[in-house]
C-alpha cells in the first residue's frame, strides 16, 4: 500500500445534510415557509443514490443515516482515518440544481451557511467548496464574493454537467468572480440532468450513468479550452473532481490534434490544449480507473506528461477503494509528496494561510 | 546556392500559382499580390501537397471574440489536415519550430543577369528565380 506522507491534503470529500429540514435554521424566512408550504422532500441528486453501493463504502456507512451527513463519522473515518492535514468537503445535494434560479440560490446561501456552523466550525482541518447555482452565473458571483471572505472556503464548486458547455461566455460571471478572489472553481461528477448524461441519450443504469462522466469531463474540457476561459481568466485554476484521470491522455491526443487545423476558429487558443490543461487544470485522485499493475499506472502518468496534475483525495463516503489504499501501488515516493501534499498547496493557496 | 529561372514575370502574374521540379525537388511557388513565396511542395505532418492548399490569412486573437486579420494570403493551409503555414517562413503557425516546411527565396530578376535553363530568358523583361 502506498503510504501517505505527513501534512497530506484531501482534496474531495461530501458531507451532505441529514434532511431537507437541516436547511431549515439556515433559509431565508421566505424559503424556508415555502419549503414547508410547498412540502419540499429531499433535494438528493440520482447520480448517488444513497443505497446503491458506489454512494457509500460499507465500513463507512451508518445504518440508514444519510452517507456523509455525521461530521464525526466524516472527521473519525477519513481525516483521522488517513491522517490528512486539510479536507476539503464537497456537499454534492441537489439544491443548487433547482430550476427556480432564485430558489436555487437561496438554498446555497442556507447550504453555504450550514456547511460553516456545522462542519467547519467544528473542526480546524475543515475546509469546504462555495456551492453556487450553476444555471445563474450572476448569483453565483454574488454568492462567491460573500462566502469568499471566509478564507476556509477555498473553491467554487460546480457539476460538470450544467446547462450549458461551461466554456460558454454566459458562464463567464462566475469564473470572473472566482478569479477575483483567488479561488479555483471545481467542477465535480454530476449533472443539473438538463440533458441526457450521455451523449447519444438517457441510460438505464447506474453504471451507465457513472461511466459516462469521464464523457462529460471530457466535453467539458475542451469546451472550457476552445471558448477560451483559460486566456480570459489568466489566474483562474480548474479543478476537476471525481473525474478520473485514465481517460485525459488520450483526449487530449485527439483535441490537440483537431486544434493543430482547426485553431483559425479558435484563434484565442495560442498554444496546444496539451500545454493549457498541464498548466491549468487539476485532477482529484479518486477514481482511479488504471489497472492495478505499478507498470500500467507508471505508463499512465507517463501519458499525463506532468506530475502537478492530481490531487490526492479519498472521495469520502463514495467507495472507489478498500481500507487504506485511496493512492494507486507503486508510485514513486517524491511523486506521492507532489500528489498529497505541493499540489494540494500550489493549487489551493488559501491552505497555506493556516488556521484563520 | 543555384539560381533557378522559372518563368517571365508575365507568365507569373499575381494571384496565381505554380509548382516546378528543381533539382529533383517539387517546389510551390506563389504570386501574392507581386510578392513570390517558395515552399517544399510536402507537408511536414504526412507529405500532403502545399501547392493544392488554400491561401488565407493570419487569425490571432489576444482575448476569446477579439479577433484581427493580418498578412492576407501569405498563410497556406494543407489541402490535407489544414495545418497552417507561413508562406515567407515554411512555419507551421502550431509549432514554428518543430514543424517546418522549407522555404526558397523567389524573386524577380532583370534578365540581364540570368542564364537560360529549363526557361528561355527574354531580355526585354525580368524573371522569376528561385533559389535552391
Ligand atoms: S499532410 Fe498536411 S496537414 Fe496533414
Amino acid at each position: 500500500m502506498t503510504a501517505l506522507p505527513p501534512g497530506a491534503i484531501d482534496c474531495d470529500l461530501h458531507p451532505a445534510p441529514p434532511s431537507v429540514s437541516a436547511l431549515l435554521p439556515y433559509l431565508e424566512p421566505h424559503w424556508a415557509d415555502a419549503a414547508g408550504h410547498r412540502g419540499l422532500h429531499e433535494l438528493e441528486t440520482i447520480a448517488w443514490p444513497p443505497n446503491a453501493p458506489l454512494s457509500c463504502r460499507p465500513d463507512w456507512r451508518d445504518g440508514d443515516r444519510r452517507p456523509g451527513s455525521d461530521p464525526e463519522r466524516l472527521i473519525g473515518d477519513a481525516v483521522e482515518g488517513f491522517g490528512t492535514r486539510y479536507a476539503i468537503l464537497n456537499c454534492l445535494y441537489g439544491a443548487p440544481m433547482l430550476y427556480s434560479e432564485d430558489m436555487a440560490a437561496g438554498f446555497c446561501r442556507a447550504l453555504n451557511d450550514w456547511l460553516r456552523a456545522e462542519w467547519l466550525d467544528r473542526d480546524p482541518r475543515l475546509r469546504a467548496s462555495i456551492l453556487v447555482p450553476p444555471h445563474a452565473p450572476e448569483l453565483a458571483a454574488e454568492e462567491i464574493e460573500r462566502m469568499a471572505e471566509d478564507r476556509r472556503f477555498v473553491q467554487v464548486l460546480l457539476p460538470v454537467m450544467g446547462e450549458t458547455p461551461p466554456g460558454r461566455r454566459v458562464n463567464w460571471p462566475a469564473y470572473a468572480a472566482a478569479e477575483r478572489a483567488g479561488l479555483p472553481v471545481a467542477f465535480h461528477a454530476g449533472s443539473a440532468y438538463r440533458h441526457p448524461p450521455t451523449p447519444v441519450g438517457w441510460p438505464s443504469y447506474l453504471a451507465e450513468d457513472y461511466a459516462a462522466q469521464a464523457t462529460a469531463f471530457q466535453s467539458a474540457l475542451t469546451s472550457l479550452v476552445a471558448e477560451g476561459v483559460f486566456q480570459k481568466f489568466p489566474d483562474l485554476t480548474v479543478v476537476f473532481a471525481e473525474s478520473g484521470v485514465a481517460w485525459l491522455p488520450a483526449h487530449l491526443w485527439r483535441l490537440a490534434k483537431y486544434w493543430r487545423g482547426l485553431r483559425m476558429e479558435m484563434p484565442w487558443v495560442d498554444r496546444s490544449p496539451e500545454e493549457i490543461v498541464r498548466e491549468r487544470v487539476r485532477f482529484t485522485i479518486q477514481p482511479f480507473d488504471a489497472p492495478e499493475e505499478p507498470d500500467a499506472v507508471a505508463r499512465l502518468f507517463d501519458h499525463l506528461g506532468s506530475d502537478d496534475l492530481l490531487l490526492f483525495a479519498t472521495d469520502y463516503p463514495h467507495w472507489q477503494f478498500d481500507g487504506m489504499g485511496a493512492l494507486p501501488e507503486g508510485l514513486p515516493a517524491d511523486l506521492v509528496q507532489r500528489i498529497a501534499v505541493d499540489n494540494p498547496l500550489s493549487t489551493y493557496p488559501r491552505l497555506e494561510e493556516g488556521e484563520p | 546556392m543555384t539560381r533557378h529561372v522559372v518563368a517571365p514575370v508575365s507568365e507569373f502574374p499575381p494571384g496565381t500559382r505554380r509548382c516546378v521540379v528543381l533539382e529533383g525537388r517539387r517546389i510551390a511557388l506563389f504570386n501574392v499580390g507581386g510578392r513570390y513565396f517558395g515552399l517544399l511542395d510536402r507537408c511536414p505532418h504526412q507529405g500532403g501537397p502545399l501547392s493544392e492548399g488554400v491561401l488565407t490569412g493570419l487569425v490571432e486573437a489576444g482575448t476569446p471574440g477579439d479577433y484581427s486579420f493580418s498578412r492576407p494570403g501569405e498563410i497556406l493551409r494543407c489541402p490535407w489536415h489544414g495545418w497552417e503555414f507561413d508562406l515567407a517562413t515554411g512555419r507551421s503557425r502550431f509549432d514554428p519550430r518543430r514543424h517546418r516546411t522549407r522555404a526558397f527565396r523567389v524573386t524577380a530578376e532583370p534578365a540581364g543577369d540570368l542564364r537560360a535553363e529549363t526557361v528561355p530568358v527574354r531580355v526585354e523583361e525580368d524573371h522569376v528565380v528561385v533559389e535552391t
